[in-house]
Order: structure tokens, then sequence, then C-alpha cells
């Protein structure tokens, strides 16, 4: 339902002005590289100095192409495949020239992509309310992500009920409210420092009692090795689906974008304790790359769902398997390439 | 904290000790796996590469010496390599020289500075300083909020800056307000801001023009990758940084970025936050951070910890009283209670030698100090000094009250009495007191 959300044209239709209005491309890639580029000249430019520099497939090619595949955070186990992947082919001529090695691992990485078990998100989701629940490391961005996401669907016409369940960091209710208050949801919150399962439960109670569609959940951040923090969220959930079964129908792991290899072991145990249907990564209008989540595709099989690209609501995207890998590499591209991939978007 | 690191850098240690001829071949297949467990701790490659370089050209130098292994000699080296990576000796804080002293807080979203805020704050109050705390992140939703309540929490006064205001009139205000309460030292809380927003960076610029700060700490997530580098970098050359704060080591981070952002930066890391507690802010050590990853534990900070928490005379007493026949639940709960208040169990266990690995894998439930608490809590005075009056039906009722089930009171009470049997032996023997706390918690 959220990739739905995010793909409806419509949405993109009511949005506001983007602040470059002379260009007039809204695209995800565009906002990708955008932000994945901003510094390209002087901080990203690893690939195609790489690729400018070289002409032979030799030796010191592997070993630059390995530091800067390093360098995206796509973890030691793939750059090392790819590498060797590179010197198998190299060695049996089938890759010649420096200029193919871009369309090489782009090929190897979209194909990790593919991998992921992209589990259809039921669209047709009769059940009311639909919940979403949220977790992550602190400071991943969760909260601001949850207010994008009911922009989004109070733009649609649907009713939304946030659910503030970080009881614990200080003035999380106040800025969910704040979140409610400019998305037009409703908010259900209990003192700090309360149980915050007894939040989701009476959030619940709420929703079914109103009618929303939809209901968001939030939880205080947490970091994934305290024991005791998990045990909660556990419960959390359990509350949840016992109140209304098949809840959550989603659980968003939301994932800072500048997060090194700890990712996958974020991933990992959130996904042991409550089970994740899908990630959303923030903050990619930085600097950093996000090639973790390649790791975390490939190993743990979650998908990645939506790419948080700038502050604006409207920056909060579908994510686009082979946008996301293209714009690991863009810096190798000439920064006017014109590059269209709405024909790959996925149709649901 | 660092376990993962550790983890890995403990095997490769043991293999290069191991070592009793240094080859060219053998330290560079060593350099080897010591490259991949930084890289897959997110050390910057650039950083790594000089690392590497570095130890692999004193490590050539070894000469053979009578007695010393020479792989001991390269564990040595890249200890000290660490260290110097680390950024060498500890520092601390500067403070004005005369009048009031500014600290600027900066960051990227989400590295948690507001919360380092706070623990800053009251790490300078309980040095005699008074803090006055100021946030002038007008943009993030209740941001102004969060600190003040935190100031609320620590008797800090916050200055009262609203949304509506502008950062620097705030600043501006901020300085005015510090002379009037008596306070000396203002920590400014800024809003997280990408290395790249120009607008933002220009404007972190002009309120460090307004505030003139004496220290500005760059707080820094210790989870970040690769990119690590790339925003230290370019807020150290627009704005500046005279310190480095690590934020959320109480992770299983291997914290990559902590090697990383001295070497490319120059500025140290001064502090580590290590948990949620406003209390749970740490001085940054690098000689100590070094021998916790590789692996050699850290007593100096679990003898600091117990100095800083313990009542002197009253652990005297305790020792003491351990060694002897009188040793009862009352004894046992009260040095339950002392090594509580040091912090949580599991980062205590590991800075000594060797038990980081040694419990590795065994998880220790946070609860599990609490419960027992609450269990001698339960307890009638008379139960608590004569613990072999406590039969069936005692038990049962001990377990009601504290929650529990009989068959953990069982077990504490086997506990009890297996420790204090021990402790009688070791008092006899006079031997050290530290194996005898794990005992007695169970961990023997």
């Amino acid at each position: 339902m959220i990739v739905g959300l995010f793909d409806n044209p419509l949405d993109i239709a009511d949005e506001p002005a983007t602040d470059n209005p002379e260009d007039g491309k809204t695209g995800f890639f565009r906002r990708l590289v955008q932000g994945l580029s901003s510094t390209r000249k002087n901080l990203n430019d690893g690939f195609s100095r790489l690729i400018g520099s070289h002409t032979k497939l030799d030796d010191d090619f592997m070993d630059e192409l390995e530091e800067v595949l390093f360098s995206s955070d796509i973890g030691v186990d793939i750059t090392m495949r790819i590498v060797n992947d590179l010197r198998r082919d190299v060695k049996k001529n089938l890759l010649k020239d420096t200029s193919e090695v871009i369309g090489f691992i782009e090929s190897e990485l979209v194909s990790i992509v593919r991998g992921a078990k992209v589990e259809p998100v039921d669209a047709t989701v009769e059940t009311k309310p639909y919940v979403i629940l949220v977790i992550g490391v602190n400071g991943a961005g969760k909260t601001t992500t949850i207010g994008k996401i009911a922009s989004r669907f109070t733009a649609r016409g649907e009713s939304v009920l946030l659910a503030a369940a970080d009881t614990f960091r200080a003035a999380a209710i106040d800025q969910l409210a704040t979140w409610a208050q400019r998305s037009g949801s409703d908010l259900v919150s209990h003192k700090n420092g309360s149980d915050p399962s007894a939040v989701v439960f009476d959030a619940l109670k709420a929703a079914r009692a109103r009618g929303c569609d939809v209901l968001i959940a939030d939880t205080a951040g947490r970091l994934h090795s305290k024991v005791n923090l998990m045990e909660e969220l556990k419960k959390v959930k359990r509350i949840i689906s016992r109140e209304l079964p098949g809840a959550p129908h989603e659980t968003l792991l939301v994932l800072d974008a500048t997060t090194g290899q700890n990712a996958v072991s974020q991933a990992r145990i959130f996904d042991e304790a409550i089970g994740v249907t899908g990630i959303a990564l923030t903050k990619l209008d930085g600097t950093a790359k996000g090639g973790v989540v390649l790791n975390i595709m490939e190993t743990l099989k979650i998908p990645v769902k939506l790419v948080g690209v700038g502050e604006r609501i409207e920056d909060l995207r579908p994510f686009v398997p082979e946008d996301f890998v293209h714009a690991i590499f863009s810096d190798a591209f000439d920064s006017e390439t014109d590059y269209h991939p709405s024909d790959k978007r996925p149709s649901n | 904290m660092l376990d993962n690191l550790s983890d890995r850098f403990e095997g490769i240690v043991k293999r290069i000790q191991g070592l009793h001829k240094l080859t060219e071949e053998n330290i560079s297949e060593s350099m080897r796996e010591v490259r991949m467990a930084l890289l897959e701790a997110d050390v910057n490659v650039g950083v790594v590469k000089k690392f590497i370089a570095d130890v692999k050209q004193q490590a050539v130098g070894v000469e053979t010496m009578r007695g010393v292994n020479p792989g001991h000699q390269v564990v040595k080296i890249v200890h000290d390599e660490l260290v110097k990576t680390l950024g060498g000796q500890t520092e601390k804080i500067n403070f004005a020289e005369r009048g009031p002293t500014v600290i600027l807080m900066t960051g990227l979203q989400g590295s948690g500075k507001t919360t380092t805020t706070a623990k800053l704050a009251r790490n300078l109050s309980s040095q005699g300083y008074r803090p006055m705390l100021v946030s002038v992140d007008i943009y993030r939703p209740a941001a102004l909020e969060q600190l003040k309540v935190l100031g609320q929490q620590l008797d800090v006064p916050v200055f009262d800056s609203t949304v509506d205001m502008d950062p620097i009139d705030i600043c501006r205000q901020a300085l005015d307000a510090l002379k009037q309460t008596g306070c000396n030292v203002l920590v400014v809380d800024t809003a997280g801001r990408l290395h790249i927003d120009d607008n933002m960076m220009d404007e972190l610029a002009r309120i460090r023009q307004t505030v003139n700060p004496t220290e500005i700490l760059f707080v820094a997530d210790s989870m970040t990758g690769q990119d690590a580098v790339t925003a230290a970098r370019e807020f150290n050359e627009r704005i500046g940084m005279t310190g480095v704060v690590l934020t959320k080591l109480d992770g299983d981070t291997r914290g990559g970025a902590a090697l990383s952002i001295k070497q490319v930066t120059g500025a140290p890391i001064k502090f580590m936050g290590v948990g949620e507690k406003i209390n749970q802010l740490e001085v940054f050590h690098p000689e100590r951070i070094a021998g916790r990853i590789l692996g050699m534990g850290d007593v100096l900070s679990l003898v600091e910890k117990a100095q800083e928490n313990i009542d002197q005379k009253k652990a005297e007493s305790q020792a003491r009283k351990m060694f002897s026949a009188s040793f009862d639940l009352n004894d046992f709960l009260e040095q339950m209670r002392m090594i509580k208040k040091m912090g949580p169990l599991d980062q205590l266990v590991k800075m000594i030698p060797g038990m980081g690995s040694a419990l590795k894998g065994v998880e220790m439930d946070p609860y599990e100090l609490t419960r027992t608490e609450a269990i001698i809590c339960s307890m009638t005075p008379k139960e608590r000094s004569t613990p072999g009056i406590i039969n069936s039906s005692r038990k049962r009722r001990i377990a009601e009250g504290s929650g529990t089930e009989t068959m953990e009171v069982n077990r504490l009470l086997k506990n009890f009495l297996k420790s204090k049997k021990m402790m009688k032996k070791m008092g006899k023997m006079k031997k050290g007191k530290e194996s005898s706390l794990l005992d007695q918690l169970g961990m023997g």
C-alpha cells in the first residue's frame, strides 16, 4: 500500500511547486542524483577519475576500483565478489576496456536488488485501519518519515491517526503532534514515560471507533542491541496483532543512509525481533550513498520501499532499484545526462 | 561497545602473536586481515590505507630481539598505531581564560546533538561550572521543547527561544541572558544540517561568528559509514571544530568513524556517548579504546568507574565482610546496588581483560540485577540475615512478593551460598576480589 500510495501520479499533481521551477523535473532519479551527487565535483568523483585515469584493466585499476566500491558502503563481501567476478571476466576476455566496467558492476548490483523478496504489498487491504509500525535506531528519522507518509495519505483524502508511542525521548510527543497538525492527522498520546504498548492499544481503539483509514505508530529510537528495549518493541507488536489480527500490515524500519555496515546488524536484529516488511532509507540527499542496503537486500531479502531525498514532503519517494544503483555511480556520468527511468517503475 | 571489531581483532592478534619469524609474506598476510577488519568496521578506505602502510613499514623493520616474540612486537605496533589514529592523548574541553565559555554543538541530523548537549551540561555542572543551554534549532518540530525538558530534568537554565525567532537573534539574546543569570558556560545546540546544504552551513557560520565559541564540538554518530569523513571534513573546513563527540557507542557498532574522523579533521575525539541515560557521556581515552579494540580490556576505566560511584569506606568494609562468615543477604544487596550504580553490567564486564570474548554470546539480562534486588527486598530482615530459615512456604511468599518464581528464589539462594563458601576459601587465601564479585552474580 505504501508503494501504491507513492506511485499514484495524482499525488504528485497535488504537490506544491518545487524549488527548481525552471527545470520542472521532480523525477525520483533527478532528486536522487541531485542529492547523491551534489558535491560530485570535489567529493565523490572516485569513479569518473578511476575510469578517466586508467585505460587498462590491470591490477592497479582493480585495487583502485576496490577502494571506490568500499567508499559506497556496499561492504566487504559484495565488493570482493564484484572485483573477483570482474577479474574472472577480464581473464576470459569478456571485458576489455575500463569503460565497460560500470555497466558490468551495475548489472551485478541490480541483480542483487532484484533478488530481494519484494512481496507485492497488498494494495487491496480492506481492513481498516491499515496499520504501519515504524521502528529504528535513535536519530534515523522515524518521526519525520511518519510526518511525510501521513501527509501523503491525508492529501489523498484518507484519514490518518498517529500513535505517539515514543514516550521516552524528551518532547518526542510534541514533535509528532506538530506533524499531526501539519498533515491534518489525529493524534493519540499519553504522558511521557508511559507504556508504549498502552499508547498503541488506545490508538487502535480510537482508530476503529473513528473509522480511520490508516494508523501509523511512532516508536522510540532504540539501539537494536538493547535486549530490554527490543522486548518492549515485541510487546508493542504483540498488542497490535492481538487487537487487530493481521496487523501491523507494514513494519517499516527507518535506516539512515549515512550508516555503514552496522545497518546490516540493525536490519537483522529488528527483523528477528518483530519482522520487518520494508525499509525506508532516509537522508540520501547528503553525500552518503546508502550502499549498505544492497548488503541487506542480499543477505536478509528485506526490500527497500521508500527513500528520503530531501526535507520536503514530496522528497519521500518510492525506491526504484535501477535508479538507486545508477545513482551510486552517478558521478561517472555527465551531469547533464538525461535519464528517464519511469518506464522501469513497478506498476503496482 | 566496539565488540565486533575487537572480536575480529582478537583472532588476528592471536595469530600475529604466534608468529615466531617475521617474513614479508606473513606480515602482508596479517595486514590483509587487519585491513579487512578495519574496512568491515567502516573505517574510511583512505585512513585504512595509511594505517596499513604505516604498520607494515614498521613491522618490516622489526629486528628479532632475544627473548621477545616478534609477533608481540607487531601487535604493539598495531596498538600504538591505533592509539595514534584515535588521537594519541586524552583531550579535555577548552574553557575561556576570561569571560564566559561558549560551546557550539554542530552535526548532521540525528547524530545526537540535543541529547549530548544535555549530557554535557550535566558533566559541566558536576565539575562546578554553571552552564546555561540554548537551542537555535527553529526547524525541527519540538526541538526547542526537547532541550527545555532536558534542562528542567537537570535543573540547568535553558534560554527561552521560540520558533519565530531568528537563530542569530537567539544567540545574541542568550549571550546577554548568560551575564544576567550568572552562568559561566553557554552551550549552543544547533539544528542538524547536511554539510552540502549551503544555506544552512552559511547560517551556522554566522552563528559561529555571533557567539565566538571557545569550543566547537562536532557530534558524530559512531555507526556512520564511509561518509563520516566527508561530512566531518566539510564541517571542519566551513565551520571549524575543536573537538568531536562520538555518539551511540553503546550499540554493536564497530565504530570505524572513531578512527576516521580524527585522522581526517585533526580534531580530537573528546567525549563518547555510551547510553540513553543523562550521565552516560564519557571522556574518550584513545589508549584505552585501542586496548578494547584489540581485546586487551580496559581495567583503568573500570577502576575509575568504581571510584566515581562507590563510597570508598563502604567498599572497604564490604570487602572485609565479604570474606568473613557474617556476610549475609543484606551485604549482598548492598554490593549489588554499588555495582548497579557503576553502569550496565555487560559494559563493565567487557572492561575486564579477556572477559569480552569469554562472555561472547552470553546474553546479559539488564533486569537480572533488578530482579535479584526485588527478591531480596521481599525478604524479612530476619530472612536476610539468616537465609537458612527460608523454607518452601517462605520461598513462595518471597516469589510472590517480588513478582518472580520460586525457581528464581532458589537459584539466588544457591548462588549466594556457593559464592559465600568460595569467598570464605578465598579469604583464607587472601586473593583478589574481582572474580568473587562475578561469582556472586552467578557468572563465575
